[in-house]
């Protein structure tokens, strides 16, 4: 009797200790990727930095140059895609916590928005590939903003709802007490109480459209030169990524490393800079 | 006090002397055959009930006995929740504010609120005040300046907060945040102030405070309070209500209510048989 | 006087306040109204983007008919275009990345919750979604330059010593040490997954309240025994919640993909051949799609990728609310 207990005992402490190993093998095998993707993007990236990268042009194939306008593009079409999409969905993450929070429309907004918020980029591409480029019969830096401000809208939606959930009923209801309409009341207390979580947002969608190739590429598509024009076609960092990356030329691969280490940095820096601002935020509320 | 404020105060109070034998003829605010329903649950039955004008009345009764949604009822401050509704009459100098002509504007800025929860706003101590004037009155700086500093003053909050006026009001204590929240709602300079467990997240402290404080603003406005602290209610009122279940049991000064009690379940109530 | 200057108020005071409130009405409405309409916007987005595709794709649904899910053609010369190699290609990639991500990523929340000490718990967490941040370009280029040479050169050939000689599965396991091909994108596609789910898993195992777990090791249970019997049974729908959502994206998956998937148009059953999914397709062929056929097949492409992901995606969302549900009832 106490010998079968035993080694039911033993039986389970040895399984149990192969669980957890392998438990701890998946972490460490998830880990490993990680330092080698980031080992390589720094390594290779940094290797192929230059000064010339921020001011000169994309080459052609077999000559020196830089990122210049693609650095450019990228930068003007995301400060536009947030500019579009941030307002909308700040106002629909609103209306979803202040005026629809447990009805069927407010859910279905939920519902849709989530699956927003996962769709394929290259399906919202297309969307606006067919809407505007295909209308206006050429391809845009606006197109490519209004791309990238699809992808902004769900990530701004949601944190906008969530944050404005979390802030207290007797907040809103102390404001509205004073007799001062619900739109200053939103506007002056409420968004000041959730600012924090907004900005989140707003940065991780920033993060998340900075490195965005799939809804460029027949959007924006790809200029050779520098152009300040959104009704032209327009570089962007992750579209001469994918051309250079593909291509058979040395010198372009290296420029291709370039840019996937400005953007790598660029979006951690977001990712930590948010981090940082929701754990200031939490410490300032306990 | 300038002559301007002189005037307010005066206008605000104009019968200041003859309250005590007003109060009982002529209520400040009265609810007449109040009903109220929350999402089809009838939280209130055919409720009458006085506030008497300078006079503090106090709102008992156990959780769910529909006190706070009594309250809630005289700034209409649950309408800005959907399929809330309330029938019969509640008055405030003689109009009916359930009255769906009569401007919310004017109801909110004459019945201020204060609630459980301390609930700053996320600006400074200074614009937590003036929040609520800048969207009634058009003031100078100077002229707001003396409206924060009486409200703070009159809220039992200066001397402590004087100093740190534009600092972010989040970093009061509890105790000096409710202060704060009812400097705010004064600001405004209403005619009534309702209380809703505002102590009931507060330390036995700050609770003093805030019990003194109202013994004090009493002079100034007409003042109803929900407690679910009996002793609070016996301590700082001047009348009392007692409900159960929605209904109205007894209504009467405070003494005669906690001493003499007309109704069984009022006894059993502060006797702490039940509740 | 005072009575007097109390009337005189009242009525100064009286169509002002009326006026403020009227206007504070109207400002009310308006506002209603304008996130109303960016709520209804949100709606609109999705609705419109599966319309325009379906408009977009029409031609090539007219002119194929039923017949652009099952061929295999792909001849832009001939005006020819089917569906099914690239059908084929997501399908599989995808296959392989959850076969790979699912059990790595119950490991990763798992170690995360009930095994790792807790000083570790934080920075492994924060580690691990980091890599979610990286942006899906940079996988395809690490896939291309790093992870191609080392599939051709070592794990290629020995799958072909190895599993190539198995009869039946070997099929599976033959062909040329090229690299890249539908195993080597399935592999990034896990690496890409892994974080997703993981972090999915991360949270839900959190939400298993204390005590339940508590009584079981008062019983003498192992972790795996808690996990197993208290853990997984009761967040199981939010776990395959997780999993769906996992493979939402990895089915959607454009850049990762086509770096390392080789674009080629043809049916084979070696996972180590060249092959293309829908996401890659119109990655690489669309702006050199010189016939309104051809472009129209593509979008046709887009819109059978948007309707299969809304379809996982939204099973993915139903699993997770109703665990979320579950939740809140207590």
């Amino acid at each position: 009797m106490s010998t079968t207990s035993e080694k039911l005992y033993r039986n389970r402490r040895i399984k149990n200790a192969i669980a957890l190993s392998l438990s701890g093998a998946a972490a460490l095998f998830g880990l490993f990727w990680l330092v080698w993707i980031l080992w390589t993007t720094l390594r290779t990236g940094i290797s192929a930095m230059k000064p010339g990268l921020f001011t000169q042009m994309t080459p052609p194939p077999g000559s020196d140059g830089g990122l210049a306008n693609a650095l450019f593009g990228s930068l003007v079409m995301s400060v536009v895609a947030i500019l579009i999409g941030a307002p909308i969905g700040i106002a629909a993450g609103t209306y979803l916590a202040e005026f629809a929070r447990k009805k069927p429309i407010g859910e279905a907004i939920r519902f849709v928005n989530d699956i927003l918020l996962s769709a394929p980029s290259i399906v919202l591409g297309l969307f606006v590939y067919t809407l505007v480029v295909h209308t206006t019969g050429h391809f845009s830096g606006w197109a490519g903003s209004l791309a990238l401000a699809l992808i902004v809208l769900p990530v701004v939606v949601r944190t906008t709802d969530e944050m404005l959930q979390l802030v207290p009923g007797q907040m809103r209801e102390a404001a509205l007490s004073l007799g001062v309409p619900q739109w200053k009341v939103t506007l002056q207390v409420l968004y000041r109480s959730a600012l924090p979580g907004i900005v989140t947002g707003i940065l991780l969608a920033l993060a998340r459209i900075s490195g965005e190739t799939a809804p460029l590429l027949f959007t924006a598509l790809n200029n050779q030169y520098w152009t300040a024009d959104m009704s032209q076609p327009m570089a962007s960092v992750p579209v001469v990524i994918f051309q250079y990356a593909m291509s058979p030329y040395d010198s372009w691969h290296a420029l291709a490393w370039a840019g996937a280490f400005v953007v790598t940095v660029f979006v951690l820096l977001m990712s930590l800079l948010s981090r940082a601002i929701l754990l200031r935020n939490k410490a300032s509320h306990d | 006090m300038t002559d301007a404020q002189f005037a307010t105060v005066s206008a605000i109070a104009p019968t200041a002397a003859g309250a005590h034998a007003a109060a009982k003829s002529a209520p400040k605010m009265a609810a007449r055959g109040l009903d109220f329903f929350y999402n089809g649950f009838h939280a209130l039955k055919n409720v009458n009930f006085e506030i008497a004008e300078k006079r503090v009345t106090a709102l008992i009764g156990p959780s769910g006995c529909g006190k706070s949604t009594l309250l809630r009822v005289f700034n209409r401050i649950y309408s800005i929740y959907p399929k809330l509704e309330a029938k019969g009459e509640v008055l405030l100098d003689g109009e009916n504010i359930l009255d769906p002509g009569y401007s919310l504007n004017r109801l909110r800025s004459k019945v201020g609120m204060v609630f459980q929860k301390p609930v700053p706003f996320p600006m400074s101590i200074y614009d937590n005040i003036a929040y609520g004037i800048r969207h009634h009155e058009k003031l100078s700086k100077s002229e707001m300046d003396v409206r924060v500093e009486q409200a703070l003053t009159q809220g039992a909050l200066w001397n402590e907060v004087k100093d740190k006026l534009k600092q972010s009001a989040l970093g009061l204590s509890g105790g000096q945040q409710q202060r704060l929240c009812i400097a705010r709602a004064i600001a405004l300079r209403p005619e009534v102030i309702l209380l809703d467990e505002p102590t009931s997240a507060l330390d036995p402290i700050a609770t003093g405070k805030i019990e003194q404080l109202v013994a004090e603003l009493k002079d100034h406005f007409t003042i109803a309070i929900v407690t679910h602290n009996m002793q609070q209610a016996a301590r700082c009122s001047d009348f009392t209500a007692f409900m159960y279940l929605g209904e109205l049991v007894e209504f009467g000064d405070t003494e005669t209510l906690f001493t003499k009690p007309a109704k069984k379940q009022t006894e059993d109530y502060i006797t702490g048989r039940f509740g | 006087m005072a009575a007097s200057s109390s009337a005189l108020s009242n009525a100064t005071i009286d169509s002002p306040a009326q006026r403020r409130n009227t206007r504070d009405a109207r400002a009310d409405g308006l506002f209603r109204w304008i996130v109303a309409s960016a709520g209804l916007f949100v709606l609109l987005a999705l609705l419109g983007a599966a319309l325009s595709m379906l408009w977009g794709g029409r031609e090539a649904f007219s002119t194929f008919g039923f017949g652009f899910l099952t061929s295999t053609d792909w001849d832009a010369v001939n005006h020819k275009f089917g569906a099914l190699v690239p059908i084929y290609g997501t399908l599989v990639t995808a296959l392989i990345a959850m076969l790979i991500a699912v059990p790595v990523s119950f490991g990763i929340a798992l170690f995360l919750t009930e095994v790792a000490p807790n000083w570790l718990r934080g920075p492994v967490a924060a580690a691990i979604e980091l890599l979610a941040g990286i942006p899906s370009i940079i996988y395809g280029m690490w896939g291309l330059f790093v992870f191609v040479p080392v599939m051709g050169e070592y794990v290629t050939p020995w799958l072909n010593d190895h599993l190539g000689k198995i009869p039946g599965l070997g099929a599976l396991f033959t062909g040329p040490p090229l690299g890249i091909g539908m195993l080597t994108a399935g592999i990034v596609l896990a690496i890409m997954v892994i974080p997703f789910i993981s972090s999915v898993m991360r949270e839900v195992f959190l939400t298993v309240p204390m005590r339940l777990k508590e009584s079981a090791y008062a019983l003498g249970s192992t972790t795996t025994e808690v996990v197993w019997d208290i853990v997984l049974p009761y967040t199981r729908s939010a776990v395959i919640g997780g999993v769906f959502l996992g493979l939402g994206s990895a089915l959607g998956e454009t850049m990762a993909v086509t770096f390392v998937l080789g674009n080629a148009h043809q049916l084979t059953a070696s996972l180590l051949m060249p092959g293309n999914s829908i996401a890659a397709t119109i990655a690489n062929e669309f702006t050199e799609a010189d016939s309104d056929i051809y472009r129209s097949s593509l979008i046709a492409l887009g819109f059978l990728l948007f309707v299969v992901t809304f379809f996982v995606l939204a099973g993915a969302k139903w699993m997770l609310r109703r665990m979320a549900r579950a939740e809140g009832e207590k």
